[in-house]
């Protein structure tokens, strides 16, 4: 994601297509040409567009475990620990029953793992962020219905050649997108 | 040619099933009808703020429980909520990893009753401790007696998986809706709808690389609350297996439980979504085959539901254990036999039209069976607290109960707790999932034309 500059450089350049197949062929046809500053927007998710982005995060799924393993060993830990800071010995019984501690630490596990996948995945996609100079096109609003977006961001080394490309697509029309000024 | 009418009928398909749920909460379509059933249930909750009122003033000793009996409405409604939320992420999360495409006409209102059947059964626990005010001793943390919780005690487990469960269910079902609400947001005309869904949008603009890590997290969290769900109604069975009773000391709950929550739960489902197509004109989008499918299920978790039954009469009867053998004919001809024979009969005799395809695609014969489902479950949470607790190891301990009307009164008002929230949500928030649906038809119609090719 590109930070706003101070005055004013275009934010991007936005093709609408209404289909996702042709989106997908068009943001292959963007990669070969050589653009690298792109995204889609789609009102679903798209898969093919993932391989056709190169779009390789797996940070989501290591986050997940590492969640998972923190809240194995906080459950865990827990129960050892308190067991042992304040004994009820009851009948020569083990003071740390393993299977007893089973449930809870599974339970913290589930709990660790969901919490760490769900807001690793709004932090990495820097959400929430009400206002984005997408927003400020007024056609973009049908991104969550049926229309299919590729925009080439204007910090993009080949942006000057980004429009003609876009029209070349075919598409239903070419927008620019204006950087707005929000506060940050 | 024949490319470019694909795609307009494509596109024209995505348009229609947006408009189909976004116009719902934007412009809904039978006002009237929603006051006919949100007034009722605001009344529901004054019962239940009134009933509350009066427990918290007197104590627990306005129920009819006692000794034997302390466990009465409170944990057999406990028992009975959370298994109806069971359902809500099985389908939701099950049939999302199985990659089911009908589940994404179902997915949304279920995980909602989901929610709201959670909070329904967590305020139970609270409110039989006494002092609910002080529920917070159940959590580890440093303290002026120096005590912790009895981790040993299923109790204590109880605790950590209901709050566990409600966490995740609230927190899958959100991130779920998020698309849908910047759906919302981006055809409403009134500046506060915008702004409202807006928020709730978090500022969702379906980037690609969004989606990417949105789907990780979906189905990762999928995957982890199918096993949380079979571990949460195991967790509860074990309050009742754990002890030395006869009738709960058996090694059958865990399974038992968890299936019979399942099938309540897939009950309830089925009159929502009876229901709520008729209401909401969502004809489209809810199916004669979205029904047929709820029935299959129905009838699946009931059958294996009974065979829980049978199995717990055949594990009595193997063992021979005098005070077991005392209780089963208790259950069967006791004070409480209507509670055993209402749940054999309104779980499984009405069940079995449901091999008939005709009857699981007919909306009101669905409605009806769920609604005897749900009916005959309550009656086995009764059966299985009433019966066994008043009928322990000894004659002397025997003792009857009877539901004191403060405690009927807060189950009815109990009823508004869970409409309230969920009519709010049928009328504010959009109760079918358009972009799974939309994605579904973009798969399919792929694969169409793959099978052309």
């Amino acid at each position: 994601m590109p930070e706003p500059k101070r005055s004013l450089p275009p934010f991007g350049v936005m093709a609408e297509f209404d289909d996702p197949e042709r989106l997908v062929q068009a943001v292959k046809r963007a990669r070969e040409a050589g653009f690298r500053h792109l995204d889609a927007y789609t009102p679903f998710p798209v898969t093919e567009l993932t391989e056709a982005l190169d779009i390789r995060d797996n940070r989501v799924p290591w986050l997940t475990l590492m969640g998972g393993i923190v809240g194995a060993a906080v459950g865990f830990g827990m129960q050892v620990w308190t067991n042992l800071d304040y004994p009820i010995p009851i009948g020569g019984r083990p003071l740390v029953a393993i299977p007893a501690t089973m449930l809870i630490t599974f339970e913290l596990t589930v709990l660790g793992a969901v919490l760490s996948a769900i807001i690793g995945m709004l932090v990495l996609n820097r959400l929430p962020r009400l206002h984005h100079p997408l927003f400020g096109v007024p056609e973009f609003h049908l991104a969550s219905v049926d229309k299919f977006f590729l925009v080439i961001f204007g910090d993009d080394p080949r942006f000057e050649e980004a429009g003609g490309f876009l029209n070349g697509l075919a598409p239903v029309r070419v927008l620019d997108v204006p950087q707005t000024e929000g506060p940050e | 040619m024949t490319d470019t009418t694909r795609d307009t009928e494509g596109a024209t398909a995505y348009a229609h099933v947006t408009a189909e749920v976004t116009r719902i909460p934007l412009h809904y379509p039978r006002p009237k009808a929603w006051w006919l059933c949100f007034l009722p249930a605001c009344g529901l909750l004054a019962v239940f703020f009134t009933a509350l009122g009066v427990l918290l003033w007197n104590g627990v000793g306005v129920w009819g429980v006692n000794i034997p009996v302390n466990w009465g409405f409170d944990i057999i409604n406990y028992i009975w909520f959370l298994g109806i939320g069971h359902a809500g992420t099985l389908i939701s999360a099950l049939l999302l990893l199985l990659n089911v495409h009908w589940r994404n006409s179902l997915n949304r209102f279920a995980e909602a009753m989901t929610l709201f059947a959670v909070v329904c059964a967590g305020l139970y626990p609270l409110m039989h401790l006494g002092r609910p005010w002080l529920f917070y001793w159940m959590a580890p943390y440093p303290n002026s007696m120096t005590l912790w919780p009895q981790f040993k005690s299923p109790l204590t487990w109880d605790f950590f998986a209901v709050l566990t469960y409600l966490t995740v269910s609230a927190l899958f079902w959100y991130i779920g809706i998020v698309p849908d609400l910047a759906a919302t947001r981006d055809r409403a005309n009134g500046r506060l709808a915008q702004v409202l869904y807006g928020l709730g949008a978090l500022g969702w603009r379906g980037s690609a690389r969004h989606w990417a890590r949105w789907g990780q997290a979906y189905r990762l969290t999928a995957a982890i609350a199918v096993p949380l769900v079979v571990s949460v109604h195991s967790e509860i069975s074990l309050l009742l297996a754990a002890g030395p009773v006869p009738g709960w000391n058996s090694t059958v709950f865990p399974p038992y439980f968890v299936l019979g929550a399942a099938f309540s739960g897939f009950a309830v489902v089925s009159m929502i979504a009876v229901v709520l197509r008729k209401a909401l004109g969502l004809e489209d989008l809810v199916r004669p085959l979205h029904l047929d499918m709820l029935g299959r299920l129905l009838l699946a978790t009931g059958l294996m539901t009974a065979y829980g039954y049978a199995a717990e009469v055949f594990d009595t009867l193997y063992a021979a254990e005098p005070a077991d053998l005392s209780l089963l004919a208790d259950r069967l001809t006791g004070p409480f036999a209507w509670s055993y024979w209402g749940a054999v009969i309104g779980n499984f005799l009405p069940l079995q039209l449901l091999w008939w395809r005709g009857v699981r695609r007919h909306p009101l014969a669905l409605f009806l069976i769920g609604f005897s489902a749900m009916v005959g479950m309550w009656c086995e949470r009764f059966m299985l607290l009433a019966t066994t607790l008043h009928h322990s190891w000894l004659a002397s301990s025997w003792r009857p109960y009877t539901p004191s009307f403060w405690e009927v009164s807060l189950f009815v008002g109990m009823l508004g707790v869970f409409l309230v929230p969920f009519l709010l949500f049928i009328r504010f928030l959009p109760v079918i999932s358009a972009f799974e649906v939309k994605e579904a038809l973009f798969e399919e119609s792929g694969e169409k034309g793959a099978g052309h090719a």
